[in-house]
């Protein structure tokens, strides 16, 4: 093994312990989101049939809207702060006089958002079929695809969030802001079914409206539209480029 | 001997304005290299050309024969850095930090004897967050030996430590040097390049003023000494007027204050051994690295610019 891999892998593993030791991630990112499970579940309003969807438990509906939060609560309240943190405090100038560079901790973080999103997911998945007799996506494979590409739109964002904010703290501030508005357009208070058309319309082209919808799609047996599949796909791309170039290490 | 480090015509400007106007000195191997100057004179801007983190405009620098630009793969192997006001994540702990960074090193240092050697053994455990100001700063020279660099650098090492923790800084940096790395020091401390420097290179406003060593530049701009002694016996005014060493003299109750140029210290003692007078409370002032300072620049180096 090279030194190369050698240092990637620890970096990754001290920024992982990092990661659980902050808590912001895995209590708000990956815990929140299964409480909010277990509370619906718990209604009976959320579980009686008939009361969400095509004759569904609304209950179904909330599935793809909280594996939604699990990647946005990630990419935009976790990563930002930490990102912008380390530039603000000289982490990442510090690292750049070594021979691994501050790329590195940069796909190091990048791997963990996306780690730790595909945990959230899976327990999320897990928990509301085993306690909440909730059908696993009847299209495994168009479901696993919006998430993916979900969670990449999302970091991309978080990212780009990193690398504008000036500080730690405003890139706190703008993430939980942006966070709010996204998952509006997500369906936590409102889920997209109820919306009014047009603003379904306006949903569907934000990042998460897309994900929900595609999500829904996969979870009901279809393959997702390639529409909101591309929507993803090109916010992944967008944001994920302007934020690598934009980003500033010092 | 060769040159560890060669900054030749360096210049650097933020817009308009200009850092680092031209700034040209070598640095040997294994000595203790001081750049000093006030805030503001474009000292760190130089060493982070050197460190490789900019560009310069114009001019040349070589480290250890590389460029730091281009060659930076094998130079960050080789070369040790402390920044000035680099941080590390809050929670990180003083033996993750330095596990850390010494899986970036091909052939690193040992991390149990660095430890030792900078007190900070009992502290392994500790996260960064709740380390005292000596302690990170500690950290952050363990952290630039880990990799066991042929050259460190050092930007402003001791600033904010009290001077108790900034003399065992000092001490610990010669005990670096001893194991041969080569260091370049950066200062506003008059003190501390007076202490540790082999030679300084005195910076002003982006530009070399003089490169010497500490006791060298001192005595460049010792024009006068002044001595001070309470005679132990009477004492005849003309007796020490008349060497021609001596420029001046004048009483202060009962204290006899000399001035004068060359070895006046060695014609006037000698003149008051010849008549049997003991000269008590003996003060011989000379001119420092201060004074120096002054006299090249025009100015204190605790004006900010």
């Amino acid at each position: 093994m090279t030194v190369d891999t050698v240092a990637l892998r620890r970096l990754t593993a001290t920024e992982l312990r990092l990661f659980l030791r902050e808590r912001v991630g895995p209590v708000f990112g990956v815990g929140f989101p299964l409480l909010l499970l277990v509370v619906f579940g718990n209604i009976p309003f959320f579980s009686r049939p008939g009361n969400g969807f095509d004759g569904a438990p609304l209950l179904y509906a909330y599935v793809p809207i909280l594996v939604a939060f699990v990647a946005a609560m990630l990419a935009l309240n976790a990563l930002p702060p930490v990102l912008a943190g380390y530039r603000e405090r000289g982490v990442l100038r510090r690292l750049r006089t070594t021979p691994v560079g501050a790329v590195r901790v940069l796909a190091a973080q990048l791997t963990i958002t996306l780690l730790s999103a595909a945990v959230g997911v899976v327990l999320l998945l897990a928990v509301a079929r085993i306690a909440f007799d909730v059908p696993l996506p009847h299209q495994p494979a168009g479901f696993a695809v919006a998430a993916a590409l979900a969670a990449l739109a999302l970091t991309g964002i978080g990212l780009f969030v990193a690398a504008a904010a000036p500080t730690g703290r405003v890139a706190n501030a703008v993430g939980s802001v942006l966070f709010y508005v996204m998952m509006f357009f997500a369906g936590l208070w409102l889920p997209l079914d109820a919306m009014p058309p047009v603003l379904r319309r306006v949903s569907e082209a934000t990042p998460l409206g897309a994900a929900v919808r595609a999500l829904t799609d996969a979870s009901q047996g279809h393959w997702p539209h390639a529409l909101q599949l591309g929507i993803l796909a090109a916010y992944a791309v967008a944001s994920g480029l302007a934020g690598a170039r934009m980003f500033r290490w010092e | 001997m060769t040159a560890m480090i060669e900054v030749r015509n360096l210049q650097k400007r933020y817009g308009d304005t200009v850092a680092v106007e031209d700034v040209s000195f070598s640095v040997r191997e294994g000595e203790i290299f001081g750049i000093l100057g006030p805030n503001g004179a474009g000292k760190t801007t130089t060493v982070e050309c050197v460190e490789g983190l900019r560009t310069p405009d114009r001019g040349e620098i070589s480290v250890l024969g590389l460029d730091p630009r281009r060659d930076r793969a094998q130079l960050t192997q080789l070369l040790g850095v402390q920044l000035q006001e680099a941080q590390l994540p809050e929670r990180l702990r003083v033996g993750e930090a330095l596990a850390l960074y010494r899986s970036f090193y091909r052939a690193p240092a040992d991390v149990d004897a660095l430890l030792d050697g900078l007190g900070l053994a009992a502290k392994r455990r500790t996260p960064f967050g709740k380390l005292s100001g000596g302690q990170k700063q500690r950290l952050s020279i363990a952290l630039a030996l880990v990799g066991a660099p042929r050259v460190a650098v050092l930007d402003e090492l001791t600033t904010g430590l009290d001077p108790q923790a900034r003399r065992d800084t000092w001490q610990l940096i010669e005990g670096v040097r001893a194991r041969g790395v080569t260091i370049l020091l950066v200062t506003h401390f008059m003190e501390e390049a007076e202490r540790l420097c082999d030679r300084v290179a005195l910076i002003d406003a982006g530009r070399v003023v003089a490169v010497d060593s500490p006791a060298a530049l001192a005595e460049r701009v010792q024009a006068e000494q002044r001595i001070q002694f309470r005679p132990s016996a009477p004492l005849d005014d003309r007796l020490i007027t008349i060497l021609p060493e001596v420029t001046g003299l004048v009483r202060r109750g009962d204290l006899v204050i000399v001035t004068g140029r060359g070895d006046v210290l060695g014609a006037v003692t000698s003149v008051l051994a010849r008549n049997g007078i003991v000269a008590g409370h003996l003060r011989v002032e000379q001119a420092n690295l201060e004074d120096a300072f002054v006299a090249l620049t025009g100015r204190s180096t605790s004006d900010d610019r």
